[in-house]
């Protein structure tokens, strides 16, 4: 292994970016030109550099891999700590591989202060990566509250008609749950004297503290997840946002809660995480059914996406409270496979809103006719997204659903009912727009897809293909550190009820 | 060779659809028939290797998925019962194939249609060399995907695309009892590959599980989940009705995906799954009703609908009923036998009235067609075949497989096969009636079509004609060809390990001891349906016309098929629209965000704006809050003072 802080150059490349960007002097035009330039190149160039973190992760090792540690409050026990396992390595690649992809569908979308798009974005892409990286719960939760502020720019300025209104939305509902979940990372502090997340893990709270800091970090995770019924402010902020925002907000931000479920929840509240399981399953169940049936009957294409999100994320928590390997590692599978899926989704909405600016379903029709390449491309994400066997959505969709049967098989059978349902809304969705008699004038003169959306959407088809035939090469990986979460979620809870029967 | 005989038509399949621009439309052709028909070939030979010298081959790909327990490899696993499949369904798809050169040669997007087919091929021969459950549901939903692509082929026509999602969703359903049934044996025997699974049945016989809050045998529960998928893909009795809606598609496409091949991959799945389904009579029995009913129901509907097309749909539909219920009197060899002989005559059959409808410049109604015998006799003589072989006339394909599987349901001496040869009699002798009405008034009689359509009536180019001749020879000889092999002396040694039937239960080897009055009682209901349509339809035409008046409300049920559309739309597809709308507007417009955050937006603009009221900048207004605050401060300091 190298002695490069990897992790750190990963995390602050896109920061220099941004620096690069704000010196960008001259007349519009050629500041939005090279405000553009230099932010694809910075994407990528941290992109390929995220790749070398996947080249030398050892699979073999639960341990966390990379790890920087520098003193920063040694009074407090706060350190800037740093490092990745086997499930927050995809997250990292999943936020590299998508910023370039949304930087670059920005090319015919934005023209207004582009300079200052380029920069939220790359600033966004640093407090990502930085909030999966991290290894201290105070940077945590820095990073994770830090990223709502490019978000709330980017859908408050470059929004839709009511970007005011989502913008807050999304604040007000996000805000609420980091207050709780700052009581909460308070409260751990003044137990265990650190905010070290790989002491923490080793920290056993008292059973009743469990059930309350679990309740808090519930609060924070459930809404970015977001679960149901804190889940209005998504197609909200959806609709309104720009095409890249919404791929970015679907595509790594919705990962922030399930993410933190498994980091935070599950290693170091074992016992609430028992207690509560039954809870996170019923909402879930209410959310893939629910939502399903809430996206069947939209008229805007974005809502209809965004809420088929919050159905799919539905099986994210189910996977990940089912607690058995498949499920778990099920769940992650599915979280990638939703980052790369919806957000081809989105770019897939925003490749007609472009021409058309409009999102309304019925606006629409018969595009098969002239835009051929299009309509293939979105069959494509329908059905990865609907979860046939052989792209992403199914490896994912398919283990969490074997896991979560083996644990309940009524969950199970609810969340199954999502197999259905979620191919209805997708079909019916896909027929509004690309089939039918090509009756509408003016969509008769929409372009096909141009060769930089091409560009766009090829790494993404190979990606879902990859990840549909070939999953092995994300799922071993993951083997070590989930086997591991998982052990020491039972061994605990063993502990727990040893420890309890003693005492009676 | 194993692996190249699965692959070639997906490699046509990508390069007809990517390079349709390069290759145009005989490329596209050329294409993707030459490689269908490669594979045929290899295929042919395969199963002179595996069938015929009982040399079972598996070979691994690669790594799937795999995750702790869970080990799923992509595989290419040959044995006999996959080796029938793939001489099937490369066979009739390669006819298909070259078919559709002649009868899409008008359409505009010849590449992609070729395309679909050649993917479609490729996805069932995936399903049908599967070595474990996962790869098998791959290859399951993927036809699915091709036939939602085919009934849609033809996407500006607005009842084509609600056919194809109909199709998908339907199957979906299937599905989801397939995927739960997938879970449940890995919940079972923590493996979802078949020679684990097949190896541990035996030891859980007895096993009980708790599904759904119901205790109950294992085996039987995870056979009808299972089932509940074949139901989906298979058109059975409740989840059959997107079948004849998917007649949208071109006629083709009904031949391969939705007579021959893609509907009894149900068949083909349970008949794989026989080691596990002989631990579970009960299964089997739910099987042989289902089946058996579906047979009768789908047979009545034959005889009223007008469609040609849809006609033979529910003919397909009826006869996967019989495919059902042998499986269920344990007779999977018949099924598959059937199977194999069925894919032959109703593919004979889908292109022939694919000819006729080519020639009466796509008509499809037979009220509007009748005597057109003399200027299409090729299509003419290539109808009677295959209907011969439907209704089981002797000699022909149909009567081998037909008969054995209602000798077996008798043979089994059940309630359940009982019941499943009374109403597979019933519905042989209505298959010969709705087969020869069909016959008769698209052939016979007095011409119904208009002058305009009767001036264009051509006989169908040789590239047409020729795929017929070789389904006929198929629907000719397939039967007593294969009549050996299958069910008679030579099955235990040609199936192998293919299926596994206990010897107790074994009613292939009973079904050659019934009595002759059953072997006969066929026969005779075939004739009998063939000489009441003659009948009605010719000799005395006006007679159906009194019948449908006298028995108005019997024949309305039939026509509108039981009304299973108009109830599934009441119960599911009109509530889930429903309850969308109620949860949207309802849940998530005035309940969460009535209180949540736009409740509390409110709530804070409201209090402000009290607040702000307050600061009105009157002098005594100010002056009394201070002395009520004073009054509060000293009676609390008092009452504190006092307590």
């Amino acid at each position: 292994m190298t002695d490069l802080p990897l992790l750190s150059l990963v995390t602050f490349l896109p920061l220099v970016g941004a620096a690069f960007i704000l010196f960008v002097r001259g007349d519009e035009a050629v500041v939005a030109r090279n405000a553009r330039n230099v932010a694809l190149l910075t994407s990528l160039a941290t992109f390929v550099l995220s790749l070398a973190l996947w080249r030398g992760f050892n699979p073999a090792t639960a341990d966390f891999q990379f790890v920087e540690k520098v003193q920063w409050l040694p009074d407090w026990g706060i350190n800037y700590h740093m490092g990745i396992d086997g499930i927050s390595l995809f997250f990292v690649l999943l936020s590299t591989f998508l910023t370039p992809i949304c930087i670059l569908s920005t090319w015919g979308a934005v023209e207004k202060r582009v300079k200052e798009y380029m920069l939220a974005f790359l600033v966004l892409e640093t407090f990502m990566i930085g909030m999966f990286c991290a290894l201290d719960y105070v940077i945590f939760y820095i990073f994770f509250e830090a990223v709502l502020i490019p978000m709330f720019i980017i859908i408050g300025v470059w929004g839709g008609p009511r970007r005011v209104y989502a913008a807050f939305k999304f604040f007000l509902y996000t805000l609420f749950g980091s207050v709780l979940m700052l009581v909460a990372l308070l409260a751990m502090l003044y137990v265990a004297g650190t905010t070290d997340i790989p002491t923490l893990m080793q920290t056993r709270f008292p059973y009743e503290m469990q059930l309350w800091l679990w309740l808090a970090m519930f609060a924070s995770f459930a809404v970015k997840v977001p679960m149901w019924p804190v889940h209005t402010w998504l197609p909200d902020a959806h609709v309104e946002a720009p095409t890249a925002g919404s791929v970015i907000l679907a595509g790594v931000l919705l990962k922030m809660g399930g993410y933190g479920f498994i980091r935070f929840s599950i290693p170091m509240l074992p016992e609430a995480t028992e207690f509560f399981a039954p809870m996170v399953f019923t909402l879930s169940i209410i959310a893939v059914i629910y939502t399903s049936l809430v996206a069947l009957v939209q008229d805007d294409m974005k809502k209809l996406i965004a809420y088929s999100s919050v159905a799919h994320m539905g099986f994210v928590t189910i996977g990940v409270f089912a607690l058995n390997q498949q499920a778990i590692e099920g769940a992650i599978f599915q979280m990638l496979s939703h980052g790369v899926v919806s957000g081809a989704l989105f770019l897939c909405v925003g490749v007609v809103y472009d021409r058309l600016h409009t999102r309304e379903i019925a606006r629409y029709g018969g595009l098969s006719n002239t835009m051929p390449k299009y309509a293939t491309v979105f069959l494509f994400f329908t059905m990865a997204s609907v979860g046939l066997p052989g792209t992403a959505g199914f490896v994912g969709e398919f283990m969490v659903l074997l896991g979560a049967f083996q644990t309940s098989t009524w969950v199970g059978l609810f969340a199954a009912t999502g197999l259905i349902l979620g191919a209805t809304y997708a079909l019916l969705l896909y027929r509004r727009i690309c089939f039918g008699k090509l009756d509408k004038e003016d969509l008769k003169a929409l372009l096909d897809m141009s060769p930089r959306e091409i560009a766009m959407f090829v790494p993404l088809i190979l990606v879902v293909l990859w990840m549909g035939i070939y999953p092995s090469s994300f799922l071993d990986p993951m083997h070590a550190s989930v086997v591991h979460l998982i052990e020491n979620y039972q061994s605990a809870l063993a502990a727990a009820n040893g420890g309890s029967v003693a005492a009676n | 060779m194993y692996v190249a005989a699965i692959f070639l038509p997906l490699l046509a399949a990508m390069i007809a659809g990517f390079f349709r621009h390069i290759l145009g439309d005989r490329g596209a052709q050329l294409v993707t028939t030459g490689s269908v028909m490669a594979s045929a070939a290899m295929s042919i030979m395969i199963f002179i290797e595996v069938g015929l010298n009982g040399q079972p081959q598996s070979i691994q790909l690669f790594k799937w998925i795999s995750s702790g327990d869970l080990q799923v490899s992509w595989s290419v696993h040959v044995d006999t019962l996959t080796a029938v499949m793939l001489v099937v369904v490369t066979s009739v798809s390669s006819m298909v194939h070259l078919y559709s050169w002649g009868y899409m040669h008008h359409d505009k997007s010849v590449p992609r249609f070729m395309a679909y087919l050649s993917l479609f091929t490729f996805m069932m021969l995936m399903l049908v060399t599967a070595d474990n459950l996962v790869q098998l549901f791959f290859g399951w939903e993927g036809v699915g995907l091709a036939s939602y692509l085919l009934i849609g082929f033809w996407y500006e026509k607005p009842s084509a695309n609600a056919a194809a999602i109909k199709a998908f969703v339907v199957n979906r359903v299937g599905d989801f009892g397939f995927a739960l049934g997938i879970f449940g044996v890995y919940f079972l025997f923590g493996s979802v590959e078949f020679k684990d699974i097949f190896a541990a049945v035996p030891e859980y016989a007895d096993a009980t599980v708790t599904f759904f809050g119901i205790q109950a045998h294992a085996l039987t529960i995870i056979g009808l989940l299972l089932f509940v998928g074949a139901m989906g893909k298979s058109a059975q009795l409740g989840l059959h009705t997107w079948l004849p809606d998917a007649m949208e598609g071109p006629t083709p496409v009904s031949a391969l995906i939705h007579a021959a091949t893609m509907v009894t991959a149900g068949v083909f799945m349970v008949s794989r799954m026989s080691p596990l389904y002989e631990y579970a009579p009960d299964a089997l029995a739910v099987i042989a009703v289902v089946g058996a009913t579906t047979a009768f129901f789908a047979a009545t509907v034959g005889c009223t609908q007008n469609d040609i097309k849809r006609v033979i749909a529910y003919s397909t539909c009826s006869q996967l009923g019989y495919m059902f219920f042998a499986i269920g009197v344990h007779a999977y060899q018949a099924a598959v036998f059937h199977l194999m002989t069925h894919a032959f005559f109703k593919a004979l059959l889908f292109l022939g009235a694919g000819s006729v409808i080519h020639a009466m410049s796509d008509e499809q109604d037979i009220r509007k067609m009748g005597g057109i015998w003399k200027h299409i006799p090729v299509t003419y003589a290539m109808m009677w075949v295959g209907s011969l072989a439907l209704a089981g006339i002797p000699f022909f394909a149909g009567y081998y497989s037909k008969d054995m599987i209602l000798e077996a349901a008798y043979a089994s001496h059940s309630g359940p096969g009982m019941y499943a040869f009374v109403l597979g009699i019933a519905a042989a002798g209505m298959t010969a009636f709705y087969s020869w009405r069909l016959l008769i008034m698209t052939f016979h009689g007095k011409p119904r079509a208009n002058e305009h359509v009767m001036g264009h009536i051509h006989e169908s180019p040789p590239v047409m004609l020729v795929p017929l001749l070789v389904l006929a020879v198929g629907a000719l000889f397939s039967g007593y060809v294969g009549y050996d092999l299958f069910v008679g002396e030579g099955r235990e040694a040609f199936w192998g390990e293919a299926i596994k039937v206990l010897d107790a239960t074994d009613s292939v080897a009973h079904a050659h001891h019934v009595p002759s009055w059953v072997k006969l009682l066929p026969l005779y209901m075939s004739v009998g349906g063939i000489a009441l349509a003659y009948v009605l339809y010719l000799f005395a035409p006006g007679i159906p016309g009194v019948i449908a008046r006298v028995f108005r409300p019997v024949y309305l049920f039939l026509l509108n098929k039981w009304y299973f559309d108009e109830l599934y739309d009441r119960i599911f597809v009109r509530p889930a629209f429903v309850l969308g709308r109620h949860f949207w507007k309802g849940g998530d417009g005035a309940l969460i965000d009535g209180v949540g955050p736009d409740g509390i937006a409110a709530a804070t603009r409201d209090i402000a704006r009290r607040v702000s009221r307050a600061q009105s900048g009157y002098l005594y207004h100010y002056t009394f809050a201070m002395i009520l605050g004073v009054a509060v401060f000293v009676t609390w300091f008092l009452m504190s003072k006092a307590g």
